[in-house]
């Protein structure tokens, strides 16, 4: 292809990784927002969430553009995988949004008695983020590959919170409404590390035209067996 | 991968052991072997001077009406050598038929006599067989439809895309095994490479189909295995997908994403 159509892939990736920081940043201020008891801030995330979205029809303008001139190979992979990209992380602006309605709902009321580490599993899904798009910008399959099975971990955490919110809840029954809330926020960290596996699947079919989607890459099982 | 569910699939038509074509001291094409599935649509693909059209002249033997051209390596057609000092080179171009890039109608005659003219040359003067196969080979290509209310008029008449199929039909009239293309559709527009597209697609329920085309995207539309060539050697060789999507070899993934040829 020609110089004109380069440009576009690069353009691609350049609204690809200002999309991620965008929504990076969204679920750092509302994990922020919901510990520190801070609503403006949720506000602004909820606010924030349009430019995100926005991203979201841009990028897939510029793939469908791009997919008129017909590109195939690795072009062709990274202009599909960039579409699927923008739509996991349009949900991660969705999922801090959920984080943020629920921490300006938590600010209206006292705080429960329950200490939950809500930053450690925002910092490993967040990490997982990080990982999965410095390996799409670096060509890092491997560190790509690397980075899936710690979706388990986020998944043990959400359920350990889980777990210490209905004892809580069963010893404190009128704190249900709030720790329904926490519940929530819990269960959009745990989904925000799912949609950082999708990024990270997307780059190794990427790099290495190889499909690991329901492989058992996650669980660490090699496929076939 | 499949490429259809036709039992006949992994049955080869054309086994390629070696070959290579020379013109005087110039290799056109460099030691290549493959084998061509059956009733399938082989995509042959690679820059301007790869070799591609030099290796489908050598199917039939055409290469050789240029007086330069030798030939080394074997070619098996159902099993029977091509090259063996048996057969008759048009005993080849009867069963291996070709249809080449620029429209070619004899312009002196009439639709059908297109169509016969092959047959007719072969001895059959019969004018129920020659009426028959006229109307199943134009039916084939897709043109009967078309022109079944006008069969004497000149053939110059139609337009370039029903010229094409026309001698797609004339090509079908012999009852060819193979239907070798050398970039069929790449003087017609986009309805009309449609339509030969189709056909090609229609054709190879019955018939070998090898294409020489410079346009990936028709390589990927019509074909089922896509060959790859470069300098003469054949780089790549597998299901059209794999060699669109992810192909194995450097050189193949340059070449299709445009960065060179």
């Amino acid at each position: 292809m020609d110089n004109h159509f380069e440009k576009g892939l690069d353009e691609l990736r350049q609204k690809l990784l200002t999309m991620a920081s965008h929504a990076e940043t969204a679920v750092n201020r509302a994990v922020q927002a919901l510990v520190q008891r801070d609503s403006e801030l949720a506000i602004r995330v909820k606010e924030d969430d349009r430019v995100i979205d926005h991203f979201e029809v841009e990028i897939d303008d510029l793939a469908i553009q791009l997919l008129t001139k017909a590109p195939l190979a690795t072009n062709l992979r990274l202009v599909t995988v960039a579409m699927k990209i923008s739509q996991d992380l349009e949900r991660i602006g969705d999922e801090a949004s959920k984080i943020a309605k629920r921490a300006r709902d938590l600010c209206q009321e006292p705080p429960i008695k329950l200490s939950l580490d809500l930053p450690r599993i925002a910092a490993l899904a967040l990490e997982m983020l990080k990982v999965a798009l410095d390996a799409f910008v670096n060509k890092d399959s491997a560190a790509a590959r690397a980075i899936i099975p710690r979706d388990k971990e986020v998944d043990a955490m959400n359920k350990q919170i889980h777990a210490a919110l209905v004892q809580h809840m069963e010893e404190n029954p009128d704190t249900i409404g709030r720790c329904l809330h926490w519940m929530v926020a819990s269960k959009s960290l745990e989904r925000i590390a799912d949609h950082a596996t999708n990024v990270a699947e997307d780059v190794v079919f990427l790099y290495e035209a190889q499909d690991i989607r329901h492989t058992g890459v996650k669980s660490g099982i090699a496929p076939g067996l | 991968m499949p490429a259809t569910e036709n039992p006949m699939q992994n049955a080869t038509a054309l086994a390629v052991r070696n070959l290579s074509v020379f013109f005087g001291k110039n290799a056109a094409v460099k030691n290549v072997s493959l084998d061509i599935a059956a009733r399938a649509v082989t995509a042959i693909i690679g820059p301007s001077g790869c070799g591609k059209s030099t290796f489908l002249r050598a199917i039939n033997r055409m290469h050789e009406l240029n007086p330069e051209a030798r030939m080394e390596g074997e070619i098996k057609l159902f099993g029977d050598d091509i090259y063996s000092r048996n057969i008759q080179p048009v005993v080849v171009r009867r069963r291996v038929g070709m249809v080449f890039q620029k429209s070619n109608p004899f312009p002196t005659m009439s639709i059908n006599e297109n169509v016969t003219v092959g047959l007719r040359l072969n001895g059959i003067r019969d004018k129920k067989t020659l009426a028959e196969r006229t109307e199943q080979s134009l039916r084939m290509a897709a043109l009967w439809d078309e022109v079944k209310d006008r069969l004497s008029a000149p053939a110059i008449s139609l337009s370039g895309g029903q010229q094409q199929r026309l001698c797609i039909a004339r090509a079908l009239a012999v009852q060819p095994e193979v239907l070798l293309m050398d970039e069929p559709a790449s003087a017609l527009d986009p309805l009309a490479t449609s339509k030969i597209e189709d056909l090609i697609r229609n054709l190879k329920k019955d018939y070998t189909i090898v294409i020489v085309t410079h346009n990936m995207q028709q390589a990927a539309r019509a074909s089922d295995f896509t060959a790859f060539f470069y300098l003469g050697e054949l780089v790549e060789f597998g299901p059209t997908p794999k060699i669109f999507t992810s192909p194995a070899q450097k050189r193949t993934e340059d070449y299709v994403t445009g960065r060179f040829g």
